[in-house]
This record gives C-alpha cells, sequence and structure tokens, in this order.
C-alpha cells in the first residue's frame, strides 16, 4: 500500500483512455443512435399519417360507392318509369289505330251501302217505268213522269 | 506461494504485494522482492502489475468499444453494437438524471471509460486469487496483484484526475474570482469567519478525491482480502465460503463500478452549478 509513480502512470492511463473514448467511441455511438432515434420517429409518424389516409381513403371510397348506388337505383327508377311509359303510348297509339281503322272501314260500307241502295233505287226506278210501260203498253213520257219516278225511287 | 512452506501471515503478505520496479536504497534499478524492499523504494517506483493490468483492461474496453462504434449503422444493429449502444444509453441515462442537459463533450466518455475500465479491473477480482499469480511464479515474476482496483494508487489515479477535471470545471463556470471567493464565504458568510470557513472548504475539497478512490479501494481490497483468507482453507473446502462470496462480490464489482461513475458526475455537476453546495 505504498503511493508511488504508479499514481501519476494510472492517472496518464486515464486520461489517455478518456480522450480515445471521447474521440473514437462516444461521438460515433451517441450519432448512431440519434440517427436511429430521428429514423424511427420519422417512421411512426409517417405510419399515423398513413393510417389517416387509409381511413380518409375508405370513407371516400364509401361515400362514392354511396353515390353510385343511390344513382343507379335512380336510373333504374328512370329506366322503369320510360319503359312503362313507352307501353302506354304503344297502347294509345294502337287503339288510336284501331279506331281509326274501324271508323275507316265503317265509312267504307257506308259508301258502299249508300252506293248499292242508289244503284238499287236507280234500278228499281227503271223496273217500274219498264214495269208501268208493259202494264199501260204505251211509252210513258220520262220526262212527264219524272217527278212521279223521283219521288217513287225516293219512296224505296 | 513464496517459498516452499508459507505461514498464513507470509502468504497473505505476499500476495498483497505488487510487482514494484523502482530504485533500491542501495541506488540500482530493479524489482523489489519484498514488501520491505518496496517500503524502502519510495514514491519513485512503479507498480508493473496494476499498470499492466489496467492498460490491458482499458486496452480491451477500447478494442471492444471502438470496434462497436466502427461498425455502428442507424440501421438495425447488430450484437456488439447493441451492446455498446445499451451501455452508451444506460450512462447517458444516468448523466441525464443527475447532470442535466447540459452540453458537455467530457462527460459521457469520461463516466463510460469509467464504468466499463473500472468494472473490467473489478471483475479480476473474481478469478480465483492463486491462479494468475502461480502462473507468473511459474514465468519467474515474484509478486504480481491482478486487481489493479486493490492499488490504491490507482484509485486514487483516477480520482486526482476526476478532481482535476473538477477544479478545471470550478475555474472555467465561476471563474477564478468568484471560485475563490467561494473558498471564504461558503457556507457562514460572514467575514470573522472566513478563515473558518477556507478550512472547511479546503477539507471539503481534498476529503472528495481521497473519498472518491479510498472507497473503490477499500471495497475491492476488502473483498480480494477474503479471497485470500478462504483460499487460506483447505483445498476441498473453499468453495463452500468462496462460491456464495464470489456470487456476492460480483455485486460489488458491478455496484462500485457504477458508484464510481456517478459519484464522477455528482462531482462535475457540483463543479457547474454554482448555485449549489
Amino acid at each position: 500500500m505504498n503511493i508511488n509513480l504508479t499514481m501519476l502512470g494510472q492517472m496518464i492511463t486515464f486520461v489517455a483512455f478518456v480522450i480515445i473514448c471521447m474521440k473514437y467511441i462516444w461521438p460515433h455511438l451517441t450519432q448512431a443512435m440519434r440517427e436511429r432515434q430521428q429514423t424511427i420517429s420519422e417512421g411512426l409518424e409517417k405510419a399515423v399519417a398513413a393510417e389517416k389516409q387509409l381511413e380518409q381513403a375508405n370513407e371516400a371510397a364509401d361515400l362514392e360507392l354511396d353515390a353510385a348506388k343511390k344513382q343507379s337505383a335512380e336510373l333504374i327508377n328512370q329506366a322503369r318509369d320510360r319503359a312503362n311509359q313507352i307501353i302506354e303510348e304503344a297502347k294509345g297509339q294502337a287503339r288510336e289505330e284501331a279506331e281509326r281503322i274501324i271508323a275507316g272501314a265503317q265509312g267504307e260500307i257506308e259508301q258502299e251501302i249508300n252506293r248499292a241502295r242508289e244503284e238499287l233505287r236507280g234500278r228499281v226506278g227503271a223496273l217500274a217505268i219498264q214495269g208501268a210501260e208493259k202494264i199501260l203498253e204505251s211509252s210513258v213520257d220520262r220526262n212527264a213522269h219524272e217527278g212521279m219516278l223521283t219521288n217513287l225511287a225516293a219512296q224505296l | 506461494m513464496a517459498g516452499d512452506n508459507p505461514t498464513s501471515q507470509e502468504y497473505i503478505q505476499h500476495h498483497l504485494t505488487n510487482l514494484t520496479y523502482g530504485q533500491h536504497p542501495d541506488g540500482s534499478w530493479g524489482f523489489a522482492h519484498s514488501a520491505e524492499e518496496v517500503g524502502q523504494m519510495g514514491f519513485w517506483a512503479i507498480h508493473v502489475d496494476t499498470m499492466f493490468w489496467s492498460i490491458g483492461l482499458g486496452i480491451v474496453f477500447l478494442a471492444l468499444f471502438i470496434s462497436g462504434a466502427r461498425r455502428a449503422t442507424t440501421g438495425v444493429p447488430g450484437g456488439l453494437q447493441n451492446f455498446c449502444e445499451m451501455t452508451v444509453e444506460f450512462v447517458e441515462d444516468n448523466i441525464t438524471q443527475v447532470f442535466g442537459n447540459r452540453p458537455n463533450a467530457i462527460i459521457g466518455p469520461l463516466s463510460l471509460t469509467i464504468l466499463v475500465w473500472v468494472f473490467l479491473m473489478n471483475c479480476m477480482d473474481l478469478i480465483p486469487v492463486d491462479v494468475i499469480p502461480q502462473l507468473a511464479l511459474l514465468a519467474g515474476v515474484e509478486h504480481f496483484k491482478v486487481v489493479p482496483t486493490t492499488d490504491p494508487n490507482a484509485t486514487l489515479g483516477m480520482s486526482i484526475g476526476v478532481f482535476f477535471l473538477v477544479l478545471y470545471y470550478n475555474f472555467k463556470i465561476k471563474g477564478p474570482i468568484k471560485f475563490t471567493a467561494g473558498l471564504f464565504t461558503h457556507p457562514i458568510p460572514h467575514w470573522s469567519m472566513y478563515w473558518f470557513n477556507f478550512i472547511l472548504e479546503v477539507v471539503d475539497m481534498i476529503a472528495k478525491p481521497l473519498s472518491h478512490g479510498l472507497r473503490l479501494f477499500g471495497n475491492l481490497y476488502a473483498g480480494e482480502m477474503i479471497f485470500i483468507l478462504i483460499a487460506l482453507l483447505p483445498f476441498y473446502a473453499q468453495w463452500v465460503l468462496s462460491l456464495p462470496w464470489a456470487l456476492f462480490h460480483v455485486i460489488i464489482v458491478s455496484l462500485q463500478a457504477f458508484v464510481f461513475m456517478i459519484l464522477t458526475i455528482v462531482y462535475l455537476t457540483q463543479a457547474h452549478g454554482t448555485e449549489e453546495h
């Protein structure tokens, strides 16, 4: 237990070691640690931001989906309405057409009837005159009896 | 063991003697062969074993940590880097707790060096007391103390180094005038008590490095002493005591390294604080 030069030697050694540690060990390790710390904290921040973004994107997608659903429902309704409308229109047109055709046919029929009636009338008149001529055995003055004949024809 | 059949006292004495190189009373230089010769050499002698082991273990520390720092990446750290960073982080945590976040380039590396180096030197205590001295004896070296921290020269050398740093910061932070004034005006700020204050402060100042170094020395010296005493038992009975003592000593080894580091930080903090006592 003698105090001697060893103390001085130990002191010098100590100082040398501290200086070497200060130069070659401490800064490198602490710097690496700081940088890693920063990298990790940045990464965590980014993860949080990404999560938020994902949430936002999900919300946006949901909104979009809802809108699309609504739109498609609307479109389907519109199409259905339109279809009904077309059917109604077609029905109306068909009815009108049918009525028109019926009306046309009836007109024609009436015309035919009238024509046939006129012809019949003419013929009956002529037949009556012939008959009368034969009966009277003289010719009837057509002009003198025109009035009577027309009257007869009209009564048929 | 010195001699063929040493007595207990001789055995203990032998184990407590350093391998000392110095000037003999007759003027020649050489190794001391006994404790008396060491005593006669006085101050101008050097404990070769203490220096050898402390420098060797210091180089182990530096090599380990430099290779860790060399390969330091900011990405995923490897095993060695992890170990180095854990140690650095532990030291930094303690500094932040005591010293705060003041920027200081020395306190970190200083504390790390002390912690690891002192721990390694203390660890030598766990090697069975006779192994290395016996090997040294075979190599022709008479005395070979293995644990540098059981040599007060080593612990006081470190604590005085810290003390100089404390003085430096006292001067730097407080300024020579305020520092000198503080020696007289503390703790009783009255002119009639200045002489008393000065005595108190000087005693306090000298006591710090002394207690700092002797605390570490005392703990390890006592620990080794007990190992030596256990080694006096018959060889088949030694483990009964040496095993529990070694297990317990593991705590002392790490605790004393930690205490030495914490006290260094505390002293440096005191040197920085202008208000603290």
